[in-house]
């Protein structure tokens, strides 16, 4: 699937910037949305050199909702239609402060979950009405079942990916890719406080990952692959074997 | 690739020892505040200096691997701007396809570039082109006081000369600018030469310096007699027909080494590949091939993380260089000395430094022979064999690369650096290495001027 007009909403995170890198180096035109502008300016640079087309950056908060229809706008207005959307923005909150604050737990969940669907209802209609291109999502192998110490993200991210499967569903009947991806560990600054073991993976890997997912129009993605397997293992512990495990 | 938290270590794996924290930079306008770090500090990219001078023992390693933006890439002057812990392999994936190349390329690329202007690195081309320090137009430096200051060779001079070849000393580089060089395409012409002799490598470089960009020569350390210094000689230069310009690149294999292994392991792979070549180049005393730039510069970057064939203790690296006048005498000792010990790599590595000078207060190279050479950590046995060595290197007025050491003489650091009282002014307060603390430098009281920087 042709990448050359691609939205990408936290183009700053470490995934997201590994995937644009690809695409710059196809000459796509990208259109970088985030929060922090000096960040915007560091990313869009780089792709430029690297080999991007056009970059175009956007400010946003992705919790301002009523914001995102004049996001969109503004992005097929200055590359007059839109191949591809990739949603990567998210934070890792601290489970045990959601677990003391109703306010932290519905902040976590309107980010990772709300602003995400929120996002995904316009542009679902845009690209239905398009009858092509392709929609990828960063959710996580924390949404595929809820443990002890993450739930609340977790949570957050399976919400992402049920909304996902139904929307592939919709618009696979109009042309339309929607791609789950769902990383485990991965070395990013999001995880910069947890300590690396083996199962960390670098942002890069994932990223190209994430680029060849949304070339290929695949529907759910593991990165890197075996956690296909190790969630596959998880989700089958039974749920009294699964209570006395730390997880 | 590095896990942020994975434990600092060297290329030698010698000596192990682990920093008390590393604080990953993610972000140039967001580093940490230095003052409040606990100190002392250093940066680290991607581990490739041999010995101590990238470790840090007890203290705080700044890891600036996630520093890896293109700033601004200037395609019709050859003008590249990138943040300090770009590689310089993925400099070459940018700007080969475009028709540049680096100015000078070290014996690996991955090296970031933080690092190739902390160690002011050099290459096959140093006869003609000096080292790294000499292409660098500018770069940002932070030292621990907040200050961020655009050096070069007009703004902040001293600065911009002490950090050149300065060892990471000087505060933390945040981005460099440099120029590259103009290429035609991705392709070698090279030309491998089998000599007998120590004399027939000078006429070798006699001959060859002024035509060829690139010279450099692999030495047999078994040889003696009449063979000392026999080996192979390789001059090259960018390919310049455009018939070489659409011929795509062959696609690598990666291999790499997974386990640490025994360590007579690599002693025996370097002595099949020269072996292969040596007697291959027996029935024609000249090869001549367009080969890609990769194998030519880079042969080693093909099997990942080679330096555990060394096993768990690690090796030393010994780099000198002995300047011309007594260049071949001495050399020809210590190739001897080599010999006699049987504890060197088989191969060793041996080039002609030409004339050219860097800005850097502490630059190695220097006119005359370098060689380098790996030695399997066997404990003292090996380290006063580089005595021995040191000794000869010392009296010929000669010095040793940082980069590779892990174990020279402070005394020895003073000789060899002349000008290191100049350098120290430069020096950030709150920044050290093992290899600096090693060193244990105290500059002369008389000398001890006012700073200004």
């Amino acid at each position: 699937m042709a990448l050359q007009k691609v939205v990408i909403v936290g183009a700053t995170s470490a995934i997201a910037y590994e995937a644009a890198q690809c695409m710059a180096a196809q000459g796509a035109e990208l259109f970088l949305v985030g929060r922090n502008p000096a960040k915007l300016e560091t990313i869009a640079a780089d792709l430029k050199v690297r080999g991007a087309q056009r970059v175009e950056t956007f400010l946003l908060d992705v919790n301002e909702v009523a914001r995102h229809q004049a996001m969109l706008d503004a992005a097929v207005a200055a590359f007059g239609w839109l191949d591809g959307l990739l949603i990567a923005h998210g934070t890792l909150g601290d489970q045990r402060k959601c677990e003391l604050s109703v306010e932290e737990t519905l902040r976590e969940f309107q980010t990772n979950a709300l602003s995400v669907i929120a996002l995904l209802t316009l542009a679902a209609n845009y690209f239905e009405q398009r009858g092509r291109g392709c929609i990828a999502v960063l959710s996580s192998v924390a949404g595929d079942r809820g443990r002890p110490s993450n739930y609340v993200y977790g949570a957050a991210k399976g919400a992402v990916s049920i909304f996902l499967q139904g929307l592939r569903a919709r618009l696979a009947k109009h042309g339309v890719a929607v791609v789950t991806i769902k990383p485990g560990l991965v070395d990013t600054p999001m995880t910069a406080h947890l300590r690396k073991g083996l199962l960390f993976s670098s942002a890069r890997r994932v990223g190209r990952g994430v680029y060849r997912a949304m070339q290929q129009g695949r529907p759910v993605v593991y990165l890197p692959g075996y956690w296909r397997l190790i969630m596959l293992v998880i989700r089958l512990i039974p749920e009294r074997v699964f209570q006395r495990l730390s997880l | 690739m590095l896990s942020t938290q994975a434990i600092p270590q060297s290329w030698g794996r010698y000596p192990r020892v682990k920093p008390a924290r590393v604080v990953p930079i993610y972000w140039r306008d967001q580093v940490p505040d230095l003052q409040t770090l606990p100190g002392p500090l250093l940066a680290y990219g991607y581990g490739r200096s041999y010995g101590d001078s990238c470790l840090n023992e007890n203290g705080t390693v700044l890891a600036v691997s996630h520093l890896r933006r293109f700033l601004a890439f200037d395609e019709e002057q050859g003008l590249l701007r990138c943040e300090a812990g770009v590689s310089l392999a993925e400099i070459l994936d940018l700007i080969v396809p475009r028709g540049w190349f680096l100015p000078v390329s070290p014996g690996t690329k991955f090296v970031s570039v933080g690092g190739a202007i902390a160690n002011d690195i050099h290459g096959k081309n140093h006869h003609k082109a000096g080292t790294f320090g000499c292409h660098v137009t500018r770069f940002e430096l932070l030292r621990s006081n907040g200050e961020r200051l655009i050096c070069s060779p007009t703004e902040n001079r001293e600065l911009f000369e002490a950090t050149i070849g300065g060892l990471g000393l000087t505060g933390l580089i945040l981005w460099a600018e440099f120029r590259l060089k103009r290429i035609h395409n991705p392709y070698i012409d090279m030309e491998r030469i089998r000599y007998d002799s120590l004399e027939e490598f000078m006429e070798l470089c006699a001959e060859s310096d002024e035509q060829y960009e690139y010279t450099v020569a692999w030495v047999d350390c078994l040889a003696s007699g009449s063979k000392l210094g026999r080996g192979i000689f390789m001059r090259g230069n960018h390919n310049e027909s455009p018939e070489y310009a659409r011929k795509p690149l062959p696609r690598k294999l990666p291999l790499a080494v997974p386990v640490d292994l025994p360590s007579f392991t690599l002693n025996t792979l370097t002595l099949k590949i020269f072996n292969t070549l040596y007697d291959h180049s027996q029935l024609q005393k000249r090869v001549f091939k367009v080969i890609p730039y990769e194998p030519f510069f880079y042969p080693l970057d093909s099997i990942h993380d080679w330096n555990r064939m060394y096993g768990r203790r690690g090796f030393f690296q010994y780099q000198c260089v002995v300047p011309y006048e007594q260049g071949y005498d001495v050399m020809k000792e210590i190739l001897q000395r080599i010999s006699r010990s049987g504890q060197g790599s088989f191969l060793a590595v041996l080039k002609k430094f030409g004339e050219v000078r860097s800005p850097g207060l502490l630059s190695f190279p220097r006119p005359g022979l370098t060689l380098a050479l790996d030695f399997a950590n066997q404990g003292p046995k090996t380290l006063r064999l580089f005595d021995e060595l040191d000794a000869l290197v010392r009296e010929s007025g000669g010095a040793l690369y940082p980069a590779k050491d892990a174990r020279m003489h402070g005394e020895d650091f003073k000789r060899f650096f002349p000008r290191w009282q100049e350098f120290m002014r430069y020096v950030d307060p709150k920044f050290s290495s093992s290899f600096w603390r090693r060193m244990a430098l105290v500059p002369a009281r008389e000398q001890s001027t006012a700073v200004e920087v």
